[in-house]
C-alpha cells in the first residue's frame, strides 16, 4: 500500500519558518497569501491491506512521525 | 560518584562534557548509543549536538536508541539525568520532560553568551547556587524555543519546575533578554520528581576561566553535593501554604 502522511503544526504553535515564507511571498508580490504554515509530507509503502495499514500508520504517527505536543497528523492510504 | 556521558551519532559536546567533569575532578565514563547498560553511573549526561542529524525532529530518533531505554528506566527509578541542548530535546521527545523545542523565533542559529536566573535551588541540579543568582552561560542552537500548552506551562510554574529563565544582566526576564522566543523565557526545566533536568544553555562550556567563565560548574557541583550530602532544604523557595 502506498501511503501519504501529512504532519502539520498545531494551531497556536509558533511557526517562524511559515512567517518567513509569508514575508517572502509578499515581497514577490503575492500579497494575497496569508497564514502560511510549514509542515512535513512523508511518502511510504506499507505492507498489508488498507485497514491494517491505516492502523499501523496511526501507530507510526503517534510514536515517531509526529510529536503530539506541537503537531497534528493525517494520512491517506491508497494504491 | 560516577558520571556517564552518552554519545549518539552526531553528538558534538560529549567530549567537552567529559572534559568539564575531569576539570571539576569528577570521574566520567563514556556511554555509547548502542549500550544496553549504564555501567552503574549515578548521573547520566545527554550532551549537545545533532544526534542522528536532527532528522525528522531534533532528538526524535535518538529517543529510540538502545541506551535511551536504559536512561528511561533509570529516570523512572529516580536516577539523575541531565540533558544539555540536544540532550534537552531528546528528553522532551522521550517524554521525560514536558513540552517541545522548536525553531528559534528569528530562525537564525544563535551562538552567544546569555544570562540565566536560577529559579529554584531545592533540586539536585541547582542546590549549589543561590536563589535568583544570575549566571552567564553560552548558548548555541537553532531549535531552542521552548513551547508547551497553557496547562502544561501553568503546571510547571505551580510545581516550581522552571529552574533556569533567560534574563538580562540585572536579572529581569524581559522580552529582549529572551534569545529564542521560549515561552515565559524558559531556559531549563525539571520533571515533577526533580530528577531529570533539561536546559538549552551549555554549563559544560562554562567550567573553566579559560573558556570565559565558570558559572556552569554549579550544576555539576550540585549533583555531587546532593549525592554525597543529600538535598539541602531551602524553605525560602517554597511558596506559602506548602
Amino acid at each position: 500500500m502506498r501511503a501519504k502522511v501529512y504532519v502539520t503544526l498545531k494551531a497556536g504553535v509558533l511557526d517562524p519558518a511559515g512567517k518567513a515564507i509569508e514575508r517572502a511571498l509578499h515581497t514577490l508580490g503575492f500579497e494575497e497569501a496569508h497564514d502560511v504554515r510549514l509542515g512535513k509530507y512523508i511518502e511510504l509503502r506499507v505492507d498489508g491491506d488498507a485497514t491494517q495499514a491505516a492502523g499501523r500508520l496511526d501507530d507510526m504517527c503517534r510514536k515517531l512521525l509526529a510529536n503530539s505536543v506541537i503537531e497534528d497528523y493525517r494520512f491517506e492510504v491508497g494504491d | 560518584m560516577r558520571w556517564g556521558v552518552v554519545t549518539f551519532p552526531g553528538s558534538l559536546d560529549d567530549s567537552d562534557a567529559r572534559h568539564a567533569l575531569e576539570v571539576l575532578g569528577e570521574p566520567a565514563v563514556a556511554l555509547w548509543h548502542k549500550d544496553r547498560s549504564l555501567q552503574g553511573v549515578d548521573c547520566v549526561v545527554l550532551p549537545g549536538g545533532f544526534s542522528y542529524g536532527d532528522y525528522l525532529r531534533a532528538g526524535a530518533l535518538a529517543r529510540f536508541s538502545p541506551v535511551m531505554e536504559c536512561v528511561i528506566r533509570f529516570a523512572a527509578d529516580g536516577g539523575l539525568v541531565l540533558g544539555i541542548c540536544n540532550g534537552f530535546q531528546v528528553l522532551c521527545e522521550a517524554g521525560l520532560l514536558p513540552g517541545a523545542l522548536i525553531r528559534n523565533r528569528h530562525l537564525s542559529f544563535i551562538c552567544a553568551t546569555v544570562h540565566c536566573r536560577v529559579e529554584e535551588t531545592d533540586t539536585p541540579f541547582t542546590a549549589a547556587y543561590s536563589q535568583a543568582e544570575v549566571l552567564a552561560l553560552p548558548i548555541k542552537h537553532g531549535e531552542g524555543c521552548y513551547v508547551a500548552d497553557a496547562e502544561t506551562l501553568q503546571g510547571l510554574e505551580d510545581n516550581r519546575q522552571v529552574l533556569f529563565r533567560y534574563v538580562d544582566a540585572a536579572g529581569r526576564a524581559t522580552e529582549d533578554a529572551n534569545p529564542n522566543g521560549s515561552l515565559r523565557n524558559i531556559a531549563g526545566i525539571t520533571n515533577a520528581t526533580r530528577n531529570v533536568f533539561g536546559l538549552m544553555p551549555h554549563p559544560e562550556h562554562a567550567c573553566e576561566a579559560l573558556c570565559g567563565g565558570v558559572d556552569g560548574a554549579g550544576i555539576f557541583r550540585s549533583v555531587r553535593v546532593t549525592l554525597s550530602d543529600g538535598l539541602p532544604i531551602r524553605t525560602a523557595s517554597v511558596p506559602p501554604g506548602l
